[in-house]
């Protein structure tokens, strides 16, 4: 077949099979308003020539900088081999072949993904990955509602120490499911769920909790007690974590007194993908064993052929969308198998006690950080919880002024907290991984004194 | 030729209705059905108090090939399942008209069950569909 755009009269031909005199008339069902879309700030074409050149100067405005925000997205270090092995003409690929006759390599490397994940998150089931964190949580809602069959009421719980694109998004895509949303504050002196807001749902028909480990402030929530309450009050238990701190976090599997959390979702950037204006990432999503059949997306398998060599293939099949397309478990289960494939190998080369250092050294980090920045006057702790690799500073004055003069410095002094909660205009969310050196830890510090000595002198 | 007991009444999805006579039926699926649909690996069955109507996909059944739906043949109410079906989905398999059933409804009008098909209406589906 050859792969060229219709001709002319390939189009006419085909115009006439259907029955209509031209496109427009094949498209009037379409409302107008929304065809005639106005696309006159689009420039005219140019030459490759000229979009590279354009884009390096584009690229040079990305000021070199330190940057200590987090807040979904983490600078980590990744091997060059990494990207090296992952870029290989055998994994490159627009779209991931499944055909177990031909892609067994592809179909291995998730295999091992899938096993580095439950082995990090303790859970039973992983699947191949979904888009990214956010969409992540958005499938284990729709999952949760699907697989709580006691409960009638498809509510769920949702914290506001969730991260607020993740909750935008899981809003976008269940609002029209009849699904509702339950805001649980939290706790103004902890960072924490608010645990009374959420008594006050007990005796209440639960579909499930969704519980941040770390939440967005970074604080370690008591996910034991909320795994219990979700459980003991008839709904499921979702964690929404971020996979390095289950290097050293008690794995989700473990969460409460009975079989752990019912399914966990986390955002995989950490594990080998550049920060990158946002994306391509990768959504993690495990499930315990009693839930898989509603689990969304692909899932490889382990088998034998019938001469009993091992293999790999799709399974569970039925579940998703080969063989009964109407009842899919999701509509968007796409994974994003170079992603995986870039994990895979990052976890790989890191190893256990590689992925466990790298944990233990951003917390290190983020805690000399909090000490060098909250010696300076006026900057304090917000909350007293336990955290993991970020916190929330209160600073002397608004944080947005202070945020862009450190920005003049090339320093990305954390996240203005004020963008999504309210009364925290003086609040930023630092975050300091494993890239950040002693001196890069005492420029920010220097820096942050300097603009708060100009600020409040100033005011 | 497969079996098909003159004692039961049928839906033309393959299913099977058994008169318990004390207002409630036991329903499964036909030996013909088992076999069409190969070795069952997963039965996923509806929650025992869902009021259901004629019609409605209330079951899955799923094999290594293929995954069907199983429809209430009548209006009523679910009032047992086949848990045994969780950890042995291969029962119905084995035994499609014993231990293989999959629920028993509560029927609202008794009236219904006359509409169903009797063994010999089914016998001519299933000889259409074999041949």
């Amino acid at each position: 077949m050859p792969f060229i755009p219709h001709t002319d009269h390939d189009i006419q031909q085909m115009l006439a099979a259907i029955g209509a005199d031209s496109i427009d008339a094949l498209f009037c069902e379409i409302d107008p308003s929304l065809r005639d879309v106005d696309i006159s700030a689009v420039p005219e074409r140019a030459s490759e020539q000229a979009i590279t050149r354009l884009m390096h100067d584009r690229a040079s405005q990305d000021a070199p900088g330190l940057c200590f925000i987090g807040a979904g997205a983490y600078e980590h270090h990744i091997p060059a081999a990494v990207w090296e092995i992952t870029t290989r003409g055998e994994f490159y690929s627009a779209y991931t072949p499944y055909q177990p006759e031909a892609s067994q390599g592809t179909l291995q490397v998730v295999y091992e993904y899938q096993s580095m994940m439950t082995g990090l998150t303790g859970m039973d089931v992983a699947n191949a990955s979904l888009y990214d964190g956010a969409s992540a949580l958005a499938e284990a809602v729709l999952m949760a509602v699907r697989a709580n069959r006691k409960s009638k009421s498809a509510r769920i719980l949702m914290p506001a120490s969730v991260h607020p694109f993740y909750r935008e998004v899981a809003y976008n895509i269940c609002k029209n499911q009849q699904i509702t949303f339950e805001a649980i504050g939290y706790d103004e002196t902890t960072g924490l769920i608010d645990r009374e807001a959420l008594s006050a749902w007990v005796d209440e028909d639960i579909t499930a909790l969704v519980i941040p480990q770390p939440n967005f402030f970074g604080a370690i929530e008591d996910v034991d007690a909320l795994t219990d309450w979700a459980q003991n009050n008839g709904a499921l238990a979702i964690g929404v974590v971020n996979p390095l701190s289950l290097a050293l976090l008690k794995a989700p599997g473990q969460w409460g007194h009975g079989e752990g959390a019912d399914i966990v979702v986390g955002e995989g950037q950490p594990l080998g993908a550049p920060m990158a204006g946002g994306g391509p990432y990768f959504g993690i999503l495990c499930c315990r064993k009693k839930h898989v059949r509603q689990m969304p997306g692909r899932v490889v398998g382990k088998t034998t052929d019938m001469e009993g060599r091992k293999g790999y293939v799709l399974t569970l099949q039925p579940r998703e969308q080969h063989i009964r397309r109407s009842k899919a478990t999701s509509n968007i289960c796409t994974n994003q198998g170079l992603l995986v494939t870039a994990a895979t190998i990052h976890m790989s080369l890191l190893g256990n006690t590689g992925l466990h250092n790298v944990a233990a050294t951003c917390a290190a980090t983020t805690r000399d950080l909090v000490t060098r920045l909250t010696a300076i006057a006026g900057v304090e702790k917000v909350f007293d919880s336990a955290y993991f690799h970020e916190c929330a500073l209160r600073l002397p004055v608004a944080a947005e002024g202070v945020l862009a003069r450190l920005a003049e410095r090339d320093i990305f002094g954390g996240l203005d907290l004020s963008r999504f909660y309210a009364g925290t205009e003086n609040v930023i969310l630092v975050c300091a991984t494993e890239t950040k050196t002693d001196a890069d830890l005492a420029a920010f510090a220097e820096a942050l004194a300097d603009v708060l000595a100009d600020e409040t002198e100033a005011a | 030729m497969s079996e098909i007991p003159k004692d039961l009444s049928y839906a033309k999805t393959h299913e099977w209705i058994a008169n318990d006579g004390d207002g409630t039926v036991t329903i499964g699926i036909t030996e013909y059905a088992q076999g069409s649909l190969g070795d069952l690996v997963f039965v996923e069955l509806p929650e025992a108090g869902t009021k259901v109507s004629a019609g409605d996909a209330v079951a899955v059944v799923e094999s290594v090939k293929a995954a069907s739906d199983i429809y209430a043949p009548i209006d009523g109410e679910i009032v047992e399942i086949n848990e045994d079906l969780d950890e042995s989905p291969e029962r119905v398999n084995e035994d499609p008209f014993g231990q293989g059933w999959l629920f028993k409804m509560a029927v609202n009008n008794a009236d219904d069950l006359d509409g169903l098909l009797d063994a010999a209406a089914y016998s001519e589906i299933v000889d259409a569909e074999e041949s």
